[in-house]
Parts: structure tokens; sequence; C-alpha cells
């Protein structure tokens, strides 16, 4: 007990780590329903309906799918390897999200911040360094799988993630130039303000608008995190499943958790960097907007209880009468000045992120697969030139008062 | 036993086994993914010295640009089983002690010298964390010469492997 009261980072940060990984998981499961979603509707069609209302209980059903789905392992694939690379792929994409403040570090427990598990003077470092070890996941599953097809895979995909994640750190720099520090906290600091202090807006003295390096990272990002309209490593016409043709059941789910989980990063930092983090995008002034949590959850709830009284028929309508309890529950309970406090920063962090998300998505229910030598040489060709052309800018424009004031 | 000391007896020992699994694993990958395992630990150690820049680009030069770059290779030449020849008599032999004796007077100079001394003496400070600021402060005024040197060097390393690999007209 002593030992527990003397280091109260052990208890905090075990606590905050079961946290995290408790809404990690459901978000990854939930993230594959919102993903079906959105694509069905840009298409014209429902995506999942029947499994919950709304297809709310799908992510439960494939889980249950995949985990009692025989487990094979290919003759000749080396055993080891074959079982290491999805563990590698998933633990690290979820481990990158240690270093990700989801909001301001005065929310305090124990003395400890809350809202982040790892706050490290060089954060973005760290989380470059973690997700530059994320190819090994998918060049090894490719390899030890003893198949062409997901050799081919994992081989386009190594040569896909070195070659975008040279452009990826490029386009970062120029926000790193801006704020002079890689903590991410103090990044957002930087942006505090309104949302045209953000970086990719903000027009100041010795500052240049990110909004190049933003679209540049955003590109490079999908690349990275191999998606559509980047996914050639797992391109269904040419590879039959790319990296993972071999894997079955939960060894599978992981490959599918550690894409979302890197999309979540991703999306993460995109937010850190370029959109203010956990910052409210109105000025500090505007003091009404505090309510904009409890107020949307319980817009939400109204929704869903017109949908329950008017839409819903049978079981679908007892499963929605427990979704609006809970949207009323908790918007109810933001109102309470201490919840509503503590709500501000994960609201605004978690609404940046959700919307970066779905451009995710919108990107891949309307762009087309590329061609292999068309992604190599947009990567090289264009992708690294603008975005070491944007550094040079930003950094020209950082340093012309010191270069004016010399005369 | 405080928690740097474990998690540093940890890490070197998990560096010593992938180090030697590194030399006795036959199958290529395996040699690879033992070394990045060392490049891993190695980094956590610069992490107990106080070093965070340099434990982070330890881990994104060495482990995730190098090493990835190494498996590529094996993969895309599908490198098989490495096959074992006779041992030289000579490395029998001569190459225990001399290796015992490499790693003897290495220790001995590592502890003689200053940096080793302040170790020993717990000194060289887990609490005492150099900034980025302070670190690019001496890469960019104090050694700049050094460095500008190094990166003219990897420039000529670049432009002699694209000449190299070039194909004959």
């Amino acid at each position: 007990m002593d030992f527990i009261t003397q280091h109260p980072v052990l208890v905090v940060s075990l606590a905050k780590i079961v946290g995290l990984m408790f809404v990690l998981m459901t978000t990854l499961a939930y993230l594959s329903w919102f993903e079906r979603k959105v694509i069905a509707h840009i298409q014209s069609r429902w995506g999942p309906y029947y499994v919950g209302a709304h297809g709310l209980l799908q992510p439960l059903a494939d889980g249950v799918k995949f985990l009692f789905k025989e487990d094979l392992t290919p003759p000749g694939a080396d055993r080891f390897v074959y079982i290491l690379a999805p563990m590698l792929a998933l633990t690290l994409a979820m481990t990158t999200l240690a270093l990700i403040p989801f909001g301001p570090p005065s929310v305090q427990w124990l003395g400890e911040s809350t809202l982040i598990v790892a706050n490290s003077s060089i954060g973005l470092m760290v989380v470059f360094a973690i997700t530059s070890m994320g190819v090994y996941g998918i060049a090894l599953a490719g390899w030890s799988s003893n198949s062409k097809y997901p050799l081919l895979g994992g081989l386009r995909s190594s040569a896909q993630m070195i070659s975008y994640e040279v452009a990826l750190t490029l386009a970062v720099v120029g926000v790193v130039l801006l704020s002079g520090t890689l903590n991410f906290n103090e990044m957002i600091a930087h942006q505090s303000g309104a949302f045209w202090h953000w970086n990719i807006f903000y027009l100041g003295r010795g500052s240049f608008p990110q909004i190049i390096g933003f679209l540049c990272y955003f590109m490079a990002a999908v690349a990275e995190t191999n998606r559509a309209p980047f996914d050639l490593p797992e391109g269904e016409t040419e590879l039959v499943g790319g990296f993972h043709t071999e894997y079955s059941s939960f060894k599978f789910a992981m490959f599918f958790m550690a894409e979302y989980a890197n999309m979540i990063t991703v999306s993460c930092l995109a937010t850190i960097l370029f959109f203010g983090g956990w910052l409210s995008p109105f000025p500090e002034s505007w003091t009404f907007m505090r309510y904009l949590p409890p107020v949307g959850l319980l817009a939400l709830a109204v929704y869903l209880a017109y949908d329950t009284v008017v839409l819903a028929r049978g079981i679908a309508r007892i499963q929605l009468i427990v979704v609006t309890t809970g949207a009323l529950v908790i918007g109810l309970a933001c109102l309470h000045p201490v919840v509503l406090a503590i709500i501000q920063g994960p609201f605004w962090f978690l609404l940046k992120v959700g919307l970066i998300m779905f451009f995710y998505v919108w990107t891949r229910a309307t762009l087309p697969r590329l061609r292999y030598d068309q992604l190599m040489s947009f990567g090289w060709k264009f992708l690294l030139p603008v975005a070491l052309a944007n550094l040079m800018i930003t950094a020209l424009v950082k340093i012309w008062p010191l270069l004016v004031n010399r005369g | 036993m405080t928690l740097p000391f474990i998690v540093f007896f940890v890490c070197a020992a998990l560096a010593v086994l992938a180090a030697l699994t590194l030399i006795l694993a036959r199958e290529p990958i395996h040699s690879a993914l033992a070394l990045v395992l060392v490049m891993v630990s190695l980094a956590v150690l610069y992490l107990l010295l106080g070093a965070e820049f340099i434990a982070a680009v330890q881990i994104i030069v060495y482990a995730g640009a190098i090493m990835v770059l190494f498996v590529f290779v094996i993969m895309l030449l599908n490198a098989g089983v490495e096959e074992r020849t006779d041992y030289s008599k000579l490395a029998k032999y001569a190459g225990l002690p001399l290796g015992i004796f490499l790693l003897l007077a290495l220790a001995y100079w590592m502890l003689e010298s200053f940096i080793g001394k302040q170790i020993a003496n717990g000194l060289g400070g887990t609490n005492a964390s150099v900034s980025t600021r302070e670190l690019s402060a001496q890469l960019f005024q104090k050694y700049l010469f050094p460095f500008e040197a190094t990166s003219i060097l990897i420039l000529i390393a670049i432009l002699g492997a694209l000449v190299l690999a070039k194909k004959d007209e």
C-alpha cells in the first residue's frame, strides 16, 4: 500500500491505460460500423441494418464471428513470425495513442494529468518512432505466409510506407518550426485563440498557413495507413487480399483493428498539429459555447426518441430505448459544472478527429485505386517536392523578420 | 532496486540475447528481427540515460528505416536458410579468448572514461534529460562543421551508390 501512495504515477498511469484500452477497443469496433454506414449512404445503400437498431450490434456480431472462425496456419509458414506479425501490427498501432492528449493538462487526478497517458517532451518524435516500426507487421505477415500474393502485398506495402514516410515527416516539420516544440500540449497551446489561430489558417507575423502542409500530410497519411486510394498492399483485383490473404479468424481481425487504430492515430495527429487539438474553435468570450456538448447530446437523445417512437419496430425499439436513455443521462450529466469543465477538451478533440475520420472514409468511397507506378511517382515526384517547398517557405517566413531587421 | 535499475537490466539482457540470436539464427529474417530488437533495447537504454531525442532517433533511423530496408531486401531476394560451413580452426580456438579480451578492454576504457565514472557514481543522471533545444544548439553551433561534413559525406555515399547501380549504356 505504501508503494502505491508513494508512486501515484504508477496507479494513475495504469488506470489511464485501462480506460484508454476500453474506449479504444469499443471505438475500433464501431469504426467498422461507421465506415460501412458512411460508404453505404454515399453509394445509396442502407449498410448494416438488421443486427440491432441501425445495425448498431453489427460490430458485436462481427467480433463473435471472428472469435469462432477456424484459426488456420498455412503449411510451410514460419509459425513464429506468422503469429508475431498481427500482434506487432496491433500493439504498435495502439501504443501511439498513449502519446495523444485528449484534453488540456489542467484536468488532473492525484496530481497527474488525466487526459494523456504519457506526456513526453518529444511526443511527436515518439509517435513517428512507433509508427515507423508499424511496417514490420505488414511486411512480416506477407513474408511468413509462404504464399506469393501475400509476399507481393508485403513488398508493396514496405516500399510504399518507406516512400510516403518521408513526405509525411516533411509535411509536419513546418508545424514544428512554427510552434518551436515537439511536445503536443505546447503545440496546442501555441494555437490558442479561435479557429483562425490554428496552424492551418494562421497568417500572423512570422507565420505561414500550413494548408499545403496539411494536404500533403493527409495524402501521405492515407498512403501510410494503406487506405484507399493507396490500398495497393491489399488490392483485391490483383493480390486476392494482399498481405493478409492467408490470415483467418482473430489474427485477421487484429490487422483490421490495427488499420483502424492507425487511422485514429493519424487523425489525432492531424487534429493536434493543424486544427488546434482540444481547443474550441470559438473565441473565449463566447462562453455559451461551453454548453454545446450537453446540448448536442440532448438533441441526439431527442432525435433517438423520435426514432424510437415513430420509426422503430420490435426488438429494435427496445434497443433504441436503451441508447436514448444513455444519451439523455450522459447529456444531463454534462450539465453539471464539474463534468462540463472536464468534457470541453475531449469533446472538441473527438469532434475534430471524427470529422477527419469521415473525410478518410469519404475519400475511400469516392476515389479509385492508383496504379503502382502512379503511386510511386506521386509520392516521390509530387508529394515530396511540395512538402519540401512548404517547409522552405515556412522557414523563410519564420526568419524573415530577423533578416529584415538586420538590414 | 529502483525502477530504472530493473528496466536497465531487463533491456541489457534483452539486447545481449537478441544479439546472440542475430548471430545464431539460420533464417535471415529472424536475424534481422533480432537486430531490430537490439536497436529497440538500445533505444530504451538511451532513454534511461536521459537522451530522449537520441532514443527516438535511434528507433526512427535504425529500427524504422534501415532495418525495414534490410527486411525488404531479404524478402525481395527471397534469401533461403543460411548454409553452415565447417567452422574455421582459427575462429574456434582464437575467437573466444580474443572476444573476451575485447570485451574486457572495452569495459575497462568505458569505466575509466569521464562519463563511465559519472555513471558508476550514480551521477549520469536519469533525471537530467537533455532537451532537444540544447541538443540542436550544440549540433548547429559548436559542432556545425563536423555536422555539415557528415552530411556531405552521406550525400557522396548516396551518389556513389547511384553511380554503382546505374546500368551501363
